[in-house]
């Protein structure tokens, strides 16, 4: 059963022990812009079930190509061509649809296209960096992008960040409302970054790393990494028949 | 059935902007426009249209140049403009959603939105008017979640069952917003003196 975009059921509380303390010494920054009262608990109203839903007419042609949406005519990013794929899900395992994904990357150098990025390795004129796209019925997405590049950032004197790719997700609700970083399977930089470290153990770490797909690579174009997302799950309520529970 | 687990939030990063402002951080033309920019209404709409502008400070009270916020609302009959608002059709020139970046400059947002109705809980309870806000930013491991409230409303914000969760008066007053006009001002302290009160939606 797919999860049904109209379902007002509450959300079941965040469990905050399975994602990062907002203040954790080894990310620096996080030190004074980490809150120190503890947050307040309420049930969900209408205003976290609720949450803006984007119609098909939102999304471009290209806005899932990350290789050609900021490409001449013709061209492409210069980098390992990948896709990225996986299938937005919520705690119950239901499938959501018609949710925006959005996404934005380094290029295949390690290098933002952002008035703030001063790293030397060198802006891909073929390479933007965003994209989006809406899930499909099934929950699933697909995006077509190069492969980004591990980048330094002012931390420790020399941290890297391992090579990643940013996610914002919505689902149905505003309290379903995510931001995550997907890592590759393999990469040696994981475990250094301080970063990944803000989450507190290894199988939430796990969840955010990619695997690689070979059922999905397209032999002689692009190797495919399988990438789910999990978002919160509803309460089921006296009124849903499942006297069972859940 | 198991449960699954909600995958971890990570930060959103200095360049998050990259993604849900690509306008705005320098790279144009990706879309015809940055999603939720310009005012949450269009011509027709009803209710009180205002601006809503505000700064968000760290611990050591500077603000921040580099965060995201988003803002989610009812319309003037406090209706949500989603598929799981069971009370009604909200109003059609109202979107509701609003995401802005703040100033590279002097940290400011801005929103051009409208006073929003209250909204009953169905049992009797009902929500003064407000608006929910969502704050991302670099060193912000887990978005932020908080609500600005308006101060000409005192007897429904007496009465509203989010505030009344809030245990100490001063802490209270965070979520109220700061009226000149139809300009409210709602800054919000991530810690320290001040500290806003987040929640745990
Ligand atoms: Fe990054």
């Amino acid at each position: 059963m797919r999860n049904d975009p109209g379902d007002a059921r509450p959300f079941i509380p965040r469990d905050l022990a399975l994602h990062p303390a907002a203040f954790d010494p080894g990310y620096k920054t996080s030190v004074l812009r980490s809150p120190r009262q503890a947050l307040i608990s309420f049930q969900n109203t209408p205003t976290e079930i609720t949450g803006p839903m984007f119609g098909h007419d939102t999304i471009g042609p290209l806005d899932h190509d990350l290789t050609r949406n900021w490409a001449q005519p013709g061209l492409s990013a210069i980098g390992e061509r990948i896709i990225v794929h996986g299938r937005l899900m919520d705690g119950e395992g239901r499938p959501v649809p018609d949710a925006l994904i959005e996404i934005w990357q380094t290029n295949a150098g390690g290098r933002y296209r952002h008035v703030r990025d001063t790293y030397v390795a060198p802006l891909d004129p073929n390479f933007g960096g965003c994209g989006r796209t809406l899930t499909r019925e099934d929950g699933s997405y697909a995006f077509m992008t190069v492969r980004p590049g591990a980048y330094p950032w002012p931390n420790r004197a020399n941290d890297w960040r391992p090579a990643h790719i940013h996610f914002s997700v919505f689902g149905h609700g505003f309290a379903q409302r995510l931001i995550t970083q997907m890592y590759f399977e393999g990469d040696p930089s994981i475990p250094l970054c301080p970063i990944v470290g803000t989450v507190p153990d290894a199988e939430g770490i796990a969840m955010m790393t990619a695997t690689l797909d070979m059922d999905a690579t397209v032999p002689f174009d692009a190797r495919a990494w399988r990438f789910d997302i999990v978002l919160r799950g509803r309460r089921s309520t006296p009124f849903e028949n499942r006297p069972e529970g859940n | 059935m198991a449960r699954l687990r909600e995958t971890p939030s990570q930060t959103a990063g200095p360049y998050v902007h990259i993604g849900m402002v690509p306008t705005f951080a320098g790279v144009e033309n990706t879309y015809p426009e940055d999603l939720g920019s310009g005012p949450l209404y269009s011509d027709g709409v009803k209710g009180e249209k205002i601006t809503i502008k505000g700064r968000i400070f760290d611990g050591a009270g500077a603000p921040i140049r580099d965060a995201c916020v988003e803002i989610w609302q009812a319309d003037a009959d406090g209706l949500y403009n989603s598929p799981a608002e069971r009370r009604g059709l909200s109003d059609r020139h109202f979107k509701g959603w609003g995401r802005a970046a703040v100033s590279g400059d002097n940290g400011v947002y801005v929103f051009e939105t409208i006073v929003p109705g209250k909204v009953p809980l169905g049992d009797g309870r009902v929500q003064a008017p407000h608006i929910a806000f969502w704050i991302v930013a670099r060193g912000i491991n887990v978005g932020l979640h908080t609500r600005m409230y308006f101060p000409q409303e005192s007897e429904a914000n007496a009465v509203d069952p989010v505030l009344n969760r809030i245990e100490h008066p001063t802490r209270r007053a965070t979520l109220i917003a700061e009226r000149e006009g139809n300009v409210y001002t709602f800054d919000i302290r991530l810690q320290g003196d001040g500290e806003t009160v987040f929640l745990d939606v």
